[in-house]
C-alpha cells in the first residue's frame, strides 16, 4: 500500500518486517502445531524495544506511540498471530494503563521491566460468568488495613501462564455495578495466585489462554491503579487502545492470507493455466486487497487519533469491527483459493484461517463493537 | 580507533528489475530499496570491534547516492553507528566505479580512519570495484571477501581470513587498511527501536563537490572512463519438459533428448 510514512516510521516497519520474516515466520507453524509459547522470540522482541512502544523513555521504553505500534503489530501478526497477541497485550493492555493511571511509584517499579520484556504481563477482566458484560464481574477485593484481599477466578487470560504481573479488575463494591470495580497490579509470585486450566483452542495455539485463580491473595493498596472505584473506566479506556492493536492484528493475518493466495494463484495450474488467470480467483484477490487496504486505513486513523490525544473510541471500534471481519473473509477465501491444500496443516493458510477467528471475539465481540459504534452514532435516543 | 563503514542503497533482492526507457539505466519506479546486504556485515563488524575495544572508537557510516541513501545511513545509525555522511552532488551522477571511488576516497581521507569496511560487492551492479579502488587512492592495504577479521590488541594489525578458490587465505595487514565483508563474517543485528529513536535525532552530514579537492571533470559521468551502452534483459527461460514413465523409461528418454534435442551429449 502506498501511504506516506515518515523515515522513522519506515524504519520501524522495516525492522519489524525483517524480524518477522527472518525470526518468527520460519518457526510459527511448528510453534503453533506444538502449542509452544515462543519465550525466546518474545525475549528478543523485548530487547529490540517491541514491548515498550507506549512506554516513555523515562520509564525504560521508547515512546514510539500507537502509530508505530500498529505498523510493527501488522508485521509480527503477518508471521504469527500468537506472537502478535502477546506483543499487543504487553503494550496496550498492560503497559498503557500503567502509564496512564499508575502512580509514579508503580510506574517506576513495573514499567522498565515490562518495556524490556524482563517481565511479561497479562490483563484480567473476563470471568467465567462475565465476558461481553464485563461489569458483571464478581471476583472480589476486600480492604483489610493497608491491603486488599482478593478472591475469585479470571477466565481466558492471554499470557496468563507466563505473566509476571497481571492487571486485574476486581469488585470492591457490590452495591454499584460499574463504579464498584477497582484495577490492581498483582504479581504472579504472590501467595494466593494460581494458574488454573490452560485452554485448548481453535487457533492462537502458541499463546497461552488460562484461568487465573486468586485465593486470599493479599495485595498492597499501593498497587491500585488510579483509585478505588474507577477500575471499569480504566478497563474500557484500555480496551479502546487495545482494539486498535487487535485491528492491526487482523490486518496482519489478512495480509498473510493475500500474500499466500497471490503466490499460490501464480503457481498452481488447472485446466492448463495458472489459476490466477481465472476471473473467479482474480475477483477474490481484488476483494481481499481492497478490504485489507480499507482496514489498514481505519487502523492508521484510530492510532493517529489516539497519539494526538483525541477521542478515538468510535474509530477504534470501527477499525476492529471492519478489520476483523475483513480478516475472516480473507482467510476463508485464502483457503478456497488453495483448494484442498488450504485445508491441510502443511500450508500456513490453514493456521491463518483458525487464527483470524479470534479477532472477531476478544477485546469485544463484533456485536459489542457495533453496540459501541451505534452509541456514538445515535445521540438522541431516550 | 576510527572506523569508516561504506553503505549503499540497493534494490531489494526480491524486486523485479526493469530496464529504464533509455536502455542504459534501471527504472527505480516501484522498487523497494534496502541496505546492500554485504554492507550490513560491514556495519555489524564495525560495531562489534567498537564494542570489543570498549574505548573511544567511533564508527562513521558513509553513503554516496541519491536522497534514498539517507535511509540507509539512518539504518546504520539505528544499528549503532556514531556518525553518518551523505555524499551527494548533481556532479557525481553517472559516475563509474573508479570515479565514485575517487570521490569517496577524498571524503574519507580527512577522517584518517584506521579501518575502512565495506561489502564485498553491491548486489545492484555487482562490480566489486569501488572498495579496492578507494584503498588504492588512499594508499592502504586491502583484504577482499573477508569472512573473519581480528584486530590486534595494540590496534596496529588486522588479520583477515579470505575466501579463495578451494580454501581460505590468512592475510595480515598493518592498519590503516580496507576490508570488504563476506557472508559468514557475522550475523548483523536488527536496528532496535530505541536505536531508531536515537538515530532520528542525529544529524547526517552532507558532502558535495564543493567540499572536496576535486574538479568536476574528474567525477561523475565526466570523470568516468567506462560508459554503460545498453542493458539487456535475460532471455526467457524455455518451458520445462516433464518426462513420464518408470525410472528406466525416463532415463532412456532423457538420454535421447539430451542427444537429439539439446545436443549436449
Ligand atoms: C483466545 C482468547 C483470549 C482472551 N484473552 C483475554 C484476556 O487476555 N483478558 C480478558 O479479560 N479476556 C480475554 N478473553 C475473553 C474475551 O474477551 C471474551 O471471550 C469476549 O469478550 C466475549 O465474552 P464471552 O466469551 O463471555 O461471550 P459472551 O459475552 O457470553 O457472548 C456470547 C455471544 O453473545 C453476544 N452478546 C453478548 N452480549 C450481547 C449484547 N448486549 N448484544 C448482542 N450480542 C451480545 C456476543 O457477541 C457473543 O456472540 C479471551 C478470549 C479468548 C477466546
Amino acid at each position: 500500500m502506498q501511504f506516506p510514512l515518515t523515515e522513522e516510521q519506515r524504519l520501524i516497519q522495516t525492522t519489524a518486517r525483517e524480524f518477522a520474516d527472518n525470526e518468527i515466520a520460519p518457526v510459527a507453524d511448528k510453534h503453533n502445531r506444538e502449542g509452544v509459547f515462543p519465550a525466546d522470540l518474545v525475549k528478543r522482541m523485548g530487547q529490540l524495544g517491541f514491548l515498550g512502544m507506549l512506554v516513555p523513555e523515562t520509564y525504560g521504553g521508547n515512546g514510539i506511540g500507537n502509530f508505530g505500534l500498529v505498523l510493527a503489530l501488522e508485521e509480527v501478526n503477518r508471521a504469527c498471530a500468537s506472537t502478535g497477541v502477546t506483543m499487543s497485550v504487553q503494550n496496550s493492555l498492560v503497559c498503557a494503563p500503567i502509564v496512564h493511571f499508575g502512580s509514579a511509584a508503580l510506574k517506576k517499579k513495573y514499567l522498565p521491566k515490562l518495556a524490556s520484556g524482563e517481565f511479561l504481563g497479562a490483563y484480567a477482566l473476563s470471568e467465567p460468568g462475565s465476558g461481553s458484560d464485563a461489569a458483571g464481574l464478581v471476583a472480589s477485593a476486600v480492604k483489610d488495613g493497608d491491603s486488599f484481599v482478593l478472591n475469585g477466578t479470571k477466565n481466558f487470560i492471554t499470557t496468563g501462564a507466563e505473566a509476571d504481573v497481571v492487571i486485574a479488575m476486581l469488585r470492591t463494591d457490590p452495591s454499584h455495578k460499574t463504579r464498584g470495580i477497582t484495577a490492581f497490579i498483582v504479581e504472579s509470585g504472590w501467595e494466593g495466585f494460581a494458574v488454573g486450566k490452560k485452554e485448548d483452542k481453535l487457533g492462537l495455539r502458541s499463546s497461552s489462554t488460562v484461568q487465573l485463580v486468586f485465593e486470599d491473595m493479599r495485595v498492597p493498596a499501593a498497587n491500585i491503579l488510579g483509585e478505588v472505584g474507577i477500575g471499569f473506566k480504566i478497563a474500557m479506556h484500555t480496551l479502546d487502545g487495545g482494539r486498535i492493536g487487535i485491528a492491526a492484528q487482523a490486518v496482519g493475518i489478512a495480509q498473510a492470507c493475500l500474500d499466500a493466495s497471490v503466490k499460490y494463484a501464480e503457481e498452481r495450474e488447472a485446466f492448463d493455466q495458472q489459476i490466477g488467470k481465472f476471473q473467479a480467483i482474480q475477483f477474490k484477490l481484488a476483494n481481499m486487497a481492497t478490504k485489507i487496504e480499507a482496514s489498514r486505513l481505519l487502523v492508521y486513523n484510530a492510532a493517529r487519533l489516539k497519539d494526538a490525544g483525541q477521542p478515538h473510541g468510535k474509530e477504534a471500534a470501527m477499525a476492529k469491527l471492519f478489520a476483523s471481519e475483513a480478516s475472516n473473509d480473507a482467510a476463508r477465501e485464502a483457503v478456497q483459493i488453495h483448494g484442498g491444500a488450504g485445508y491441510l496443516e502443511d500450508f500456513s493458510v490453514e493456521r491463518y484461517f483458525r487464527d483470524a477467528r479470534i479477532t472477531e471475539i476478544y477485546e469485544g465481540t463484533s456485536e459489542i463493537q457495533r453496540i459501541v459504534i451505534a452509541r456514538h452514532v445515535l445521540k438522541n435516543l431516550r | 580507533m576510527k572506523i569508516v563503514v561504506l553503505v549503499k542503497s540497493v534494490p531489494d533482492t526480491e524486486s523485479k528489475i526493469k530496464i529504464g526507457a533509455d536502455g542504459t539505466s534501471i527504472d527505480p519506479q516501484g522498487l523497494k530499496f534496502i541496505m546492500n546486504p554485504y554492507d550490513e556485515f560491514a556495519v555489524e563488524e564495525g560495531l562489534r570491534i567498537k564494542e570489543r575495544l570498549k574505548d573511544d572508537t567511533t564508527v562513521v557510516a558513509v553513503s554516496m547516492g541519491p536522497e534514498r541513501a539517507v535511509e540507509v545511513l539512518r539504518t546504520a545509525l539505528a544499528m549503532g553507528a556514531d556518525d553518518a555522511i551523505h555524499v551527494s552532488d548533481p556532479a557525481f551522477e553517472g559516475g563509474d566505479a573508479q570515479a565514485n571511488a575517487r570521490v569517496l576516497a577524498e571524503v574519507i581521507r580527512p577522517l584518517s580512519p584506521d579501518l575502512i569496511l565495506g561489502g564485498k560487492q553491491a548486489i545492484d551492479y555487482d562490480a566489486a570495484q569501488v572498495c579496492p579502488a578507494i584503498a588504492e587512492y588512499l594508499g592502504m592495504p586491502q583484504a577482499l571477501i573477508v569472512s573473519e577479521l581480528k584486530i590486534s590488541d595494540d590496534k596496529k594489525v588486522a588479520t583477515a581470513r579470505r575466501r579463495v578458490e578451494g580454501g581460505d587465505e590468512m592475510v595480515e595487514m598493518t592498519l590503516p587498511a580496507l576490508v570488504t565483508c563476506e557472508k559468514g563474517l557475522n550475523e548483523p543485528r536488527y536496528a532496535s527501536l530505541p536505536g531508531i529513536m536515537k538515530a532520528k535525532k542525529k544529524e547526517i552530514k552532507k558532502v558535495g563537490l564543493a567540499d572536496l579537492p576535486l574538479k568536476a571533470e574528474s567525477v561523475g559521468a565526466a570523470g568516468s572512463k567506462t560508459k554503460v551502452v545498453k542493458y539487456h534483459n535475460l532471455p526467457e527461460r524455455p518451458p520445462v519438459k516433464m518426462i513420464a514413465g518408470d525410472a528406466a523409461a525416463q532415463a532412456a528418454e532423457l538420454v535421447r533428448l539430451l542427444r537429439e534435442e539439446a545436443k549436449v551429449i
